[in-house]
């Protein structure tokens, strides 16, 4: 009975669609890098990477929107650093992006600290407030779930479309996909598969990094060490999970979202029984209860992992 | 045009001049943020130097800061020799540091002699059992093993936590979340009076050899170069993939493990959610750094921990971040991944495009 009422009410979806929106960005960022071809492991300093940018743009006075362009700009900058590793190199794509991720890491980390020598308690920034869209969000249940979210979230679902429908209604999309099945195939054609693969990286790693801002600068108002905790790893299970496919990865980011707003609350009900740490980690065990789920019948991209060189036929 | 053709037989001065010059590089390119933070870059380097060799004690610290890294970098090494990606080698430490400590603190007790190698033994097979469970996922059931070991590191760090503030919790520790000591006969003495460095270090650089021994002479080692090099050419010429993986699991894991008990057993004393600063992480660049050797490991390990002692030290001199230490082990992964590429391959600057 109170586990209805828990699913029921509107405060619940709310934090769930609040909870899934940086891996709505992280997994599009992911599948748009996976789709043509290159695992990013990039992910996990690329969030981190974001969120120290935008959040630092923001306090340094570049406007909150600045700070998501700033943020896109550090993973962009980050995603070609692995793009060229992998895509002219042809280096191994699980430890450039082991790689980057330190890289990126250290250098968010480095920055802060350097910006920032001794401050006790991490200065804060006026986040992007809850919109108050005239009639959608004075309806009831929806009105407050989706409607009473930030921009961030609103452009995380467009985002779902514009990724869709750039993979699937376009020239492009289509080569992008081509480039991660059959790089041989898009060569043929005339096109770049370098060119291809890089752009989808950058691009990719730009919207990962968008995640990472929208916990600086929409979740919470300020930068701690350690914030992203394994958000990046849990995108690179839900891209499986999903598919490949952005409006999957919609679904299995909600999912994800309403299973740690769920066990929240959960806590609050049988949380004596439990130590903490138990629903601390539910979020962890569920990305590889998912990934077991879909192992079987994962339709990886045919390339995936496999560099490509000019000449090679 | 820039073009890249690859090198037949890169000489020996290639081979193992490039994992040297990248770690300089990163080194020489640390002065970047140095200069950017406003630090006097001559006397940072000075410090970082004098901060990991200046003394008797700096050169002790620095073992002590190595002899986890070669363990965990044993622990990469073997597994990527695989073609196995554990990236779990922090959350199999922390395993091996809980198993020693829940047979080390008192449950049993017996001379050095005994007590020493049952808690290594324990690491060791918690560590492993660490891995083999996600490399069985990945054989039987197809799951990568990159994201199952990354997450597990989470996981085990909570339960860590879990267990020291109930089962584990030392009664005497004041509230912290610590775990009781461990006793005096399972202790990994020191090496050197009033020195923290300690027979970890012997045990690590013996770990080493013996993997060097193992990879090289014998029929299970060459059975993990092969699938490593061509999975499926060796499961075509007898070898059964599955069984060398798990065998590979059962090393890298227990090898991880092991670091675990070495740093509570030797260094620590005792178990914390701290007991790593990221020695898991760490242990892939050493391996990279070694180009997967196991004797290389020993020397890439000395490197990230000099690194790792030197920059502490500077840090506390001058205060720039302790964290440029973690950007320089950062950027020699990224620079020895760039320059084993130009051992692999020549880059021909063409001036006009050739035809064919």
């Amino acid at each position: 009975m109170e586990i209805i009422d828990i699913l029921l009410a509107a405060s619940f979806w709310e934090a769930a669609i609040r909870i899934a929106t940086p891996l709505i960005f992280g997994v599009l960022g992911a599948l748009v890098c996976e789709r043509a071809g290159v695992l990013n492991l990039g992910i996990e300093g690329i969030f981190t990477a974001g969120a120290m940018a935008g959040w630092m743009a923001v306090w340094l006075g570049a406007g909150l929107w600045g700070g998501v362009l700033v943020a896109a700009l550090a993973g962009g900058f980050f995603g070609l650093i692995h793009a060229i590793l992998t895509v002219p190199l042809g280096l191994s794509q699980h430890v450039s992006g082991i790689g980057v991720t330190l890289l990126a890491t250290s250098l968010s980390y480095f920055t802060y600290r350097t910006a920032l020598p001794d401050v006790s308690s991490p200065p804060r920034i006026i986040p992007f407030q809850p919109l108050d869209i005239p009639i959608l969000s004075d309806l009831p249940f929806i009105g407050q779930a989706l409607f009473s979210q930030t921009a961030m979230t609103m452009l995380a679902l467009v985002l779902v479309f514009v990724t869709g429908w750039v993979l699937y209604r376009t020239p492009l999309g289509l080569a992008i996909r081509a480039v991660g099945d059959n790089p041989s195939s898009v060569e043929a054609q005339g096109l770049s598969v370098y060119g291809l693969r890089i752009g989808a990286v950058v691009v990719g790693s730009a919207m990962m990094a968008l995640g990472g801002a929208f916990l600086t600068m929409s979740a919470f108002d300020a930068f701690f060490f350690g914030m992203i905790n394994g958000r990046g790893w849990v995108c690179i299970a839900l891209t499986v999970f999903a598919s490949w496919r952005p409006g999957k990865a919609l679904i299995g980011a909600l999912l994800f979202g309403a299973f740690d707003a769920f066990q929240v609350r959960l806590q609050t009900e049988v949380g004596a029984f439990f130590p903490s740490q138990v629903f601390l980690m539910m979020p962890y065990i569920l990305s590889i209860i998912a990934l077991i789920v879909v192992a079987r019948k994962a339709d990886y991209p045919k390339a995936l992992l496999v560099p490509w060189f000019k000449g090679q036929r | 045009m820039i073009r890249f053709e690859p090198r037949s037989n890169p000489g020996p001065i290639l081979v193992y001049g490039v994992p040297v010059f990248a770690a300089v590089f990163a080194i020489l390119l640390a002065a970047i943020p140095l200069a950017l933070a406003g630090a006097p870059i001559i006397e940072a380097y000075g410090l970082m130097i004098s901060g990991a060799f200046g003394s008797v004690f700096s050169i002790s610290e620095m073992l002590t800061r190595a002899t986890p890294l070669i363990l965990t970098g044993l622990a990469a090494a073997i597994a990527f020799r695989a073609k196995l990606w554990n990236i779990g080698a922090e959350g199999q430490l922390y395993m091996g540091a809980m198993a020693a400590v829940v047979v080390g603190t008192g449950v049993i007790d017996g001379p050095s002699w005994v007590m020493i190698p049952v808690i290594m033994i324990a690491g060791a097979l918690a560590g492993a059992l660490m891995l083999i469970g996600p490399t069985l996922l990945k054989t039987r059931l197809g799951v990568d093993e990159v994201v199952t070991t990354l997450l597990l590191n989470f996981i085990v760090l909570l339960f860590v936590q879990m267990m020291l503030e109930g089962a584990l919790k030392d009664p005497m520790s004041m509230g912290w979340p610590q775990s009781e000591p461990i006793i005096d006969s399972a202790i990994l003495p020191p090496l050197l009076e009033r020195m923290r460095v300690h027979l970890g270090l012997i045990i690590a650089l013996v770990a080493a050899s013996g993997l060097a021994v193992f990879v090289k002479r014998t029929v299970w080692g060459f059975e993990i170069r092969a699938v490593g090099e061509n999975s499926a050419a060796a499961k075509f010429s007898g070898i059964s993939v599955t069984k060398t993986m798990i065998l590979v699991a059962a090393l890298s894991g227990g090898l991880a493990g092991l670091a675990g008990v070495s740093e509570v057993a030797g260094t620590r004393g005792y178990l914390a959610t701290d007991l790593s600063p990221g020695y898991g992480y760490a242990g892939i660049v050493v391996a990279m750094l070694a180009r997967l050797s196991p004797v290389g490991v020993i020397i890439s390990a000395l490197f990230v921990a000099s690194v790792f002692v030197g920059a502490d030290s500077m840090s506390r001199a001058i205060g720039v971040s302790s964290y440029l230490a973690d950007l320089i082990v950062a950027m020699s992964l990224l620079c020895v991944l760039i320059g084993g590429f130009l051992t692999r391959f020549k880059v021909r600057f063409d001036r006009k495009k050739t035809a064919g």
